[in-house]
């Protein structure tokens, strides 16, 4: 599904990430986890084409997306699902239409925006709360509507930074759950995070960073 | 195109006030545009109508008779410059007058048929033969006086440059000015909203999804304010065209053609077409990065 090939990345002089040489198969819940600046969001940031590698080969299917035009990039992120730490949801937008949008950028009708928000929103238990705008939503509804935006479009990668990183530890629990949810649908979820709490209880695979390099990878790991 | 019209519209309706400082700017612009070239057809008509009714009209004194008339009459159809000649007798001059003046009836009593001269109206093939024509009337001794419209001509043309270059000038300033207020709001937009461009990108929107509605509302501008600007200034013309008519005697401009005012809003959309579509290009270009 996902293949690293040596990947590496410098910023200026700093290599941010080192010779990766990682695979990740479908349906696979990886977590990635290492100190800060270990390279765990450039790793993220590198597979939805925000940034390129200074060198290697990064395979998602059977395409090398260092390798994509432009153009092409678009259909690469629909293909894709984020969720980030801070939420990134816009003020101005209800949980419908934050969840919406994804549909929106891939051009589906209205009717099908309608039918699959709902569906989405009611997986992920916040339907009731659809009509509500970020600031009247608590951490784990925000995160929840993040979640559901990220889904709706049924990617095949779910790449989640940090999610549960401004959360209190319960409502971090329900978001995890709800991941754990998302993969058992077959979705293949990559998440950074420095939680050992939910990494160590939820025994999936962990992929250990330190300054840029891979130096444990573990089927039912723990992070010490 | 829907989802388009529909980003578009949420932009517009979200920042209010700069939608409406760049429309208020397009109206300005289209406005002095649309009267300057409103103008600038008004006066080149005008103009058309002195150089093509080339005429010099020769009075006579008190006493002058029919065959002091003929005279000249014949003498005048000798030369190859002149066209057409037409007497007018002091009661044709005063069924004239009447006729202009039917409305008011203190001119109607004041003047009689003696008090105007009779007159011969000489037309000619070019207006630059007017001048040979009036020298050879003026050594006429039954000839009171000689009245040559090349002054009017001079003038019409004069005034007929002076819109045009006065009207091109503020025009071509206000489409510059327009043109430059379009990218500045278009791109305080753009910075307004990148937060949602950043996640439309990674969301997979193409980079035309994301474009798309900063370019169409830039012509939105253009056109909103053009057809805004042509309601006010054929309004404006429709209401002063009897004042205006009466002004204008028998130079035959009002009631201005429609066909005229509908050329006038095409070539206004094409303008606004142009405008709003080069600045919110330009500020896509230079504030979006996709």
């Amino acid at each position: 599904m996902i293949h690293f090939d040596c990947v590496s990345k410098k910023f200026g002089s700093t290599l941010a990430l080192d010779t990766i040489s990682l695979e990740i198969k479908q349906g696979e819940f990886v977590f990635i986890v290492g100190p800060s600046g270990a390279g765990k969001s450039t790793l993220l940031r590198i597979l939805t084409r925000e940034l390129l590698p200074t060198s290697g080969k990064i395979m998602v299917g059977k395409v090398d997306i260092t390798k994509i035009p432009d153009r092409d990039i678009p259909n690469l992120r629909r293909k894709i699902g984020v969720v980030f730490q801070d939420f990134k949801l816009l003020d101005d937008r209800t949980v419908f239409e934050q969840v919406a949008l994804t549909l929106e950028v891939q051009g589906k009708s209205d009717e099908e925006i309608q039918k699959s928000v709902e569906h989405t929103l009611k997986l992920v238990e916040i339907w009731d709360r659809r009509n509500l705008f970020p600031k009247q939503l608590s951490g784990g509804e925000a995160q929840r509507t993040a979640i559901a935006r990220a889904v709706v479009g049924k990617p095949d990668i779910v790449l989640a930074d940090e999610p549960t990183g401004d959360l209190d530890p319960k409502t971090a629990w329900g978001v995890i759950q709800l991941l754990n949810e998302i993969n058992s649908w077959g979705t293949t979820i990559v998440m950074a995070t420095h939680n050992q709490e939910i990494v160590n209880t939820l025994k999936r695979r962990v992929v250990v960073l330190k300054q840029g390099k891979i130096i444990k990878d573990s089927k039912e790991g723990k992070y010490e | 195109m829907s989802r388009t019209v529909e980003f578009t519209k949420r932009n517009l309706r979200r920042t209010p006030f700069q939608a409406l400082a760049a429309l208020m700017i397009m109206f300005l612009t289209f406005l002095a545009l649309q009267i300057f070239v409103i103008l600038a057809a008004g006066s080149q008509a005008s103009l058309r109508y002195f150089e093509n009714k080339p005429q010099v009209i020769a009075f006579f004194k008190e006493g002058t008779t029919s065959q002091d008339v003929s005279a000249i009459e014949n003498a005048l159809k000798q030369e190859i410059r002149v066209t057409n000649t037409k007497f007018v007798s002091k009661d044709m001059a005063l069924q004239i007058y009447r006729e202009k003046n039917k409305n008011d009836p203190t001119l109607l009593e004041l003047v009689t048929a003696n008090i105007l001269p009779a007159s011969l109206e000489i037309s000619t093939q070019n207006p630059q033969d007017l001048q040979g024509i009036a020298e050879i009337l003026k050594k006429e001794p039954v000839v009171s006086e000689v009245i040559v419209p090349e002054d009017v001509v001079a003038t019409l043309t004069s005034v007929t440059r002076i819109i045009r270059v006065v009207g091109g000038a503020t025009v071509g300033f206000l489409m510059v000015f327009a043109t430059l207020v379009i990218i500045m709001i278009i791109g305080f937009k753009i910075r307004l909203k990148r937060n949602e461009i950043e996640i439309m990108r990674l969301l997979g929107a193409s980079p035309s999804f994301i474009r798309n509605p900063f370019i169409l509302e830039g012509l939105f501008y253009g056109i909103a304010g053009a057809t805004l600007a042509w309601i006010l200034s054929y309004g404006l013309l429709w209401y002063f065209t009897p004042f205006l008519q009466g002004y204008l005697g028998e130079i035959k401009l009002l009631p201005v053609n429609p066909l005229f005012m509908l050329a006038l809003l095409g070539s206004s959309f094409i303008v606004a077409l142009f405008v709003g579509g080069l600045g919110s290009f330009a500020a896509v270009r230079r504030y979006l990065k996709i």
